[in-house]
């Protein structure tokens, strides 16, 4: 016999589910998250690197670091800051998934962080789809990427809380259309709070910093 | 490339539906698909005939319903779909729009043999 049996559920609702999970154990320590995205190179480990040289000392950071392959460059540059670090090897998987940050959270001290900064793998594309449980997402478009971005990849854009425009030193150098591409922020994600820093000469980052702290300050009284 | 993750999950969505319906076999599986969900239907069957095998989903087949990105212009209530790059509204030029379709991405049904 043959019957049709009505399912509508969401393709990703398994990694959903983990991701609500690892917000509650975060919410339950006190502990605001974000999951960093960009594309490969556009400064993601420079600008965690600048904003721990801007943190006050009392902010106490943990970092997970995704990378597709078996390699230890990032969370060592983290470590050697003197901050602790996990690095996820996604085993050439293109994003991290909730089951890899629920995994990376359980070798942080979380009695003893305030903020959890996750480091995606560099990529426009996937990590879009997979919530991973963090408070919010932040996009790092850098502007030798070229200003068409949002209108090629509409996904990450839309999903984002924050938006950091970084190496904003080299416009003079560079054929990147602000307006442009600002414009295409704007449709796909209207009013998106944005940062314009340049990591190399720490431009813009006291202004994202002192949102991040805001937003750090605001998740621990809520507690 | 996340169509491995992405099918797998629709695998196992599938397997514990059917086994739930104590289904002898799976024969098709009924798939919604935004157009904005980035997701490329071949490599999804690619991976669907590897993964699948002994399971109840074996030799199953795909159906893909793909909904196409459509926007409603927020100043002059204009609704327009998406063909290929993002455009402000064809009707006013303005930039504030929002997505009203497309975001789509969930397994509908499946036929199942018991």
């Amino acid at each position: 016999m043959t019957e049709s049996i009505k399912i509508v559920e969401n393709i990703l609702n398994a990694n959903d589910h983990i991701a609500l999970n690892n917000t509650k154990c975060l919410d339950e320590k006190g502990i605001y998250s974000i999951n960093l995205m960009a594309s490969p190179g556009a400064g993601k480990t420079s600008f965690i690197i600048s904003t721990i040289q801007a943190l006050p000392q009392e902010l106490r950071l943990g970092v997970i670091e995704g990378d597709t392959a078996p390699v230890t460059i990032d969370s060592d540059k983290i470590n050697s800051a003197g901050i602790p670090a996990v690095q996820v090897n996604t085993g050439g998987q293109c994003h991290l998934d909730a089951v890899m940050v629920e995994n990376a959270l359980d070798q942080l001290p979380l009695n003893d962080l305030d903020l959890v900064i996750v480091e995606n793998v560099g990529n426009l594309i996937c990590p879009a789809a997979f919530k991973l449980g963090t408070h919010a997402s932040v996009l790092i478009a850098s502007t030798p990427e070229g200003d068409d971005k949002p209108y090629k990849y509409p996904n990450i854009y839309r999903g984002l809380e924050v938006l950091i425009i970084n190496k904003i030193d080299l416009l003079p150098y560079l054929d990147f259309n602000i307006d442009y591409f600002k414009q295409g922020v704007e449709m796909l994600n209207p009013g998106l709070i944005t940062f314009e820093v340049s990591c190399k000469t720490g431009k813009g980052i006291q202004s994202w910093l002192a949102w991040l702290l805001e937003q750090v300050e605001t998740h621990h009284t809520h507690k | 490339m996340h169509e491995l993750s992405v099918t797998e999950n629709i695998l196992n969505i599938a397997c514990q539906h059917a086994e739930q319906a104590q289904a002898k076999k799976v024969t098709d599986i009924y798939l919604v698909i935004g157009q904005l969900s980035s997701i490329v239907d071949d490599s999804v069957q690619f991976y669907w005939d590897i993964i699948s095998k002994d399971s109840l989903c074996e030799q199953s087949k795909l159906h893909f319903c793909r909904i196409p990105a459509e926007l409603r212009c927020l100043d002059c209530n204009n609704t327009y779909i998406l063909e290929n790059d993002l455009i402000p509204c064809p009707a006013c030029n303005s930039t504030n729009v929002k997505v009203i379709k497309g975001n789509e991405f969930h397994l509908e049904s499946i036929d199942i043999t018991t």
